[in-house]
């Protein structure tokens, strides 16, 4: 659905490449994530889909067409965006929030209002009793929460994620990182997103594409990955969490009994 | 008297309480206007915003009195309410423009590219996003500029725009304390009120640009009573139908001129006839406001139409500059009405005790002891033809050249500080003080009859010109020495100097 063709991206005139000749593509349906440590041009290249940057050579196409044929405006509300700024309007409420775009597209007031209900049943925060509140009095959960569906208010089939359950603790974030992939799922979006937690991507992507210096690595299923991984990079990055984890259990298991853990 | 006095300064009052609303608020409304889009465009373009910044802050470090002097020259000399406007709305640009620029660039980051990745496309972004989250800081800025516009539309006075300056001008020419109060506090009170009103503006956009709208407080009720109870005053104060008058009568800033236009204001009042009176002109301004028809009638001297209008720097005497001036003003197409009767010229003068001591009575003294001598002049007069004159003529030149304002002049030389001032002939404070002004046997000094001056429309007015005729030939210089006396040495108010000349003229 989504391809990138041979795209570089540079922001010093050629210099520097931020994106080095990346090809990829991105199935209907499908869950990709971009993973990588800072720098290595995962925002970047998510950031080209929807045109908030452009390529300085190369093309992005989705259903074969390329991204800058088409009307931006159309484009960008036909993809959701959610990031980890989230970036809420602070002077709207809640229901104006997910109401810009539809209100925009000129939709009757009832087209929108139902949409508004539809999509904070959705994630959760039902519009009786959050639809007259200000992001303010909200939560950092609750607010990625209208974040998402603010992103999904025009329908669309694509979504992008830019470390969107990055700022939250760690309880929230696994709840949200599980109704996302209930919501993904019963909508069918093909979504593209990027993180830094490896553990994170393994668990709702269908695909990892490991990024390095502006280059994809590998990009495969976690179990491709893990097993037969082609570079030191993609190694060390798959065993981390699994690492991490024996360490853990281990820990546990001399502590039990203690005082320290009933 | 002392009740017609009331009437007269009530009525005045609320014409300088609408002149300064009216004023303040067109031009801070068109700075608005003007200046909230050249902030965003400026934003925006980074090689826009260098020079506009540049030049409203250029425009901004000008002083107050020379960005109105500068506008009228540019309008051809026209006077009023146009080149006061465009002044103040240059004026309150700064503030405004620069807020908006500083109050676009604070919303958050998070927020723009949020706006941006849902589709909104850039007019969307700034009109229902940035703008409304920059509001709090742009009304700031209109706060600000607000307060600055009230504060300088008090000298919008001296350009012949009615305002509190009036008091304030007027006052502070004829020594009146109680009118530069009243001028100044109306003015502070003016501007306290409006920046109340739009600081309540302000809090309650702070509050809805943050998401966090207080619905029941004393703040609340205050917002939305106070505010609009002003607003409502504001406009019928603004609105309020004024009597369209008959006569415009003009003055130059000093004493003796006030007395003049209050002498011809009280003549056509008594005539039946409605006047307005603009004061504190300059001798450049108000001829040209003359000959534009922004101002009706007013007293002028030969001397400063002969040398300052004509260009003249001969003296041929003073019936010879009587003759020629008068034909000259005819030309221009005002309404030459007559001479006055009384001649106001320069002349040095000094202590009587002083002048003994040095042995000094005519120009001619000075040559010798000039150099040991401290002098004083008014604004103009080391500037002046007079004093080039005089410096040639007599090979005389001073020690010391100091410059006052005329009413601190007087009080130098009496005290000692200075030897020698530039003294007017008609100046009450010369016999108050004992001067001797010194004889000028080679005419340095030119004739200063004082004329009566119409404008080109008055020509069609018989019925006012013969109001002015009844002033010509009727004020003689001791008259007008006596009139000048009571209010600089006695205090009293210029009312009553006006009472005394008409008695006079009765």
């Amino acid at each position: 659905m989504i391809e990138f063709n041979n795209v570089c991206k540079s922001y010093d005139g050629g210099l520097n490449f931020a994106v080095n000749n990346l090809v990829l593509r991105i199935n209907q349906g499908e869950v990709l994530a971009l993973v990588g440590a800072s720098g290595c041009g995962k925002t970047s290249t998510l950031k080209m889909v929807n045109r908030l940057i452009s390529p300085s050579s190369g093309f992005v196409s989705i259903l074969g067409k390329n991204v800058l044929d088409m009307d931006l405006q159309d484009l960008r509300r036909n993809i959701g965006y959610v990031f980890q700024g989230v970036g809420l309007f602070p002077h709207y409420n809640v229901r104006q929030n997910v109401a810009t775009i539809p209100s925009l597209l000129n939709w009757s007031l009832r087209a929108i209002e139902e949409r508004c209900s539809e999509l904070l049943t959705l994630v959760g925060l039902p519009l009786a009793d959050f639809g007259d509140r200000m992001p303010r009095e909200l939560s950092g959960g609750q607010q990625q929460r209208v974040g998402v569906a603010r992103a999904l208010a025009a329908k669309p089939e694509i979504l992008l994620m830019d470390e969107p359950f990055g700022a939250l603790d760690p309880i929230n974030r696994g709840e949200l990182q599980e109704e996302f992939v209930r919501i993904q799922k019963s909508l069918k979006l093909t979504v593209v997103m990027v993180t830094h937690d490896i553990t994170e991507a393994m668990l709702i992507a269908d695909r990892i594409a490991i990024m390095k210096d502006g280059c994809i690595l590998q990009c495969d299923t976690a179990s491709v990955l893990l097993n037969d991984p082609m570079d030191k990079y993609v190694t060390k990055l798959m065993e981390t969490p699994l690492i991490r984890a024996a360490k853990v259990t281990k820990l546990i298991s001399a502590t039990q009994g203690s005082d320290y853990i009933r | 008297m002392s009740d017609n006095f009331d009437i007269q300064f009530f009525q005045n009052f609320l014409g300088a309480l609408q002149g300064h609303l009216l004023l303040t608020l067109a031009s801070v409304s068109v700075g608005i206007i003007i200046s909230i889009p050249s902030g965003v465009v400026a934003q925006q373009l980074p090689h826009v915003k260098r020079p506009l910044m540049l030049i409203i802050s250029v425009i901004q470090t000008i002083p107050g009195l020379a960005i109105l002097a500068l506008v009228v020259a540019v309008l051809g000399g026209r006077i009023g309410f146009l080149p006061a406007f465009i002044a103040l709305t240059l004026y309150s640009m700064l503030p405004i423009v620069r807020n908006t620029i500083t109050g676009l660039e604070g919303v958050p980051k998070d927020v723009s590219e949020a706006a941006k990745g849902i589709g909104m496309s850039r007019r969307q972004r700034l009109i229902l996003i940035e703008l409304p989250l920059a509001k709090p800081v742009i009304i700031a800025g209109i706060r600000t500029a607000t307060v600055w516009t009230v504060g300088m539309a008090t000298l919008a006075t001296l350009v012949g725009a009615p305002s509190f300056g009036n008091y304030i001008f007027t006052g502070l020419q004829t020594r009146n304390l109680e009118a530069v109060v009243v001028g100044s506090v109306a003015s502070a009170a003016l501007a306290l009120i409006l920046d109340a009103v739009i600081g309540l503006y302000q809090e309650r956009s702070i509050e809805r640009s943050r998401g966090a709208l207080r619905k029941r407080s004393f703040f609340v009720f205050f917002y939305k009573f106070f505010t609009p109870t002003v607003l409502i005053c504001a406009a019928i104060t603004v609105f309020w139908p004024v009597k369209p008058v008959d006569v415009v009568v003009g003055s130059k800033g000093y004493t003796e001129q006030h007395i003049l236009a209050g002498l011809v204001s009280a003549e056509l009042n008594g005539a039946g006839f409605k006047t307005e009176k603009k004061i504190g002109l300059g001798s450049q301004v108000i001829f040209e406001a003359l000959r534009g028809n922004s101002i009706d009638v007013y007293f002028e001297y030969s001397g400063t139409v002969w040398a300052g209008h004509m260009g003249r720097e001969d003296n041929p005497g003073r019936k010879v500059i009587r003759e020629e001036v008068e034909r000259y003003v005819k030309k221009q197409g005002m309404s030459f009405v007559g001479f006055a009767g009384f001649e106001n010229r320069y002349a040095l003068a000094m202590r009587r005790d002083r002048a003994a001591e040095l042995g000094v009575s005519s120009l001619k003294d000075l040559a010798s002891v000039g150099e040991s001598l401290k002098a004083g002049g008014d604004l103009e007069f080391f500037g002046r033809l007079e004093w080039f004159r005089t410096r040639q003529m007599y090979d005389v030149d001073f020690g010391e050249k100091l410059v006052f304002d005329t009413s601190l002049m007087y009080g130098a030389v009496a005290s000692g500080e200075v030897d020698i001032i530039s003294a007017y002939t008609t100046d009450g404070r010369v016999a108050a003080y004992d001067l001797l002004l010194l004889d000028d046997p080679l005419n340095a000094m030119l004739s200063y009859d004082a004329m009566i001056l119409g404008s080109e429309r008055m020509a069609q007015r018989p019925d006012v010109m013969q109001v002015f005729s009844r002033l010509a030939n009727r004020i003689k210089d001791s008259d007008i020495r006596e009139a000048n006396r009571m209010v600089d040495v006695e205090g009293l108010p210029v009312s009553t100097a006006v009472v005394f000349l008409q008695s006079i003229i009765d």
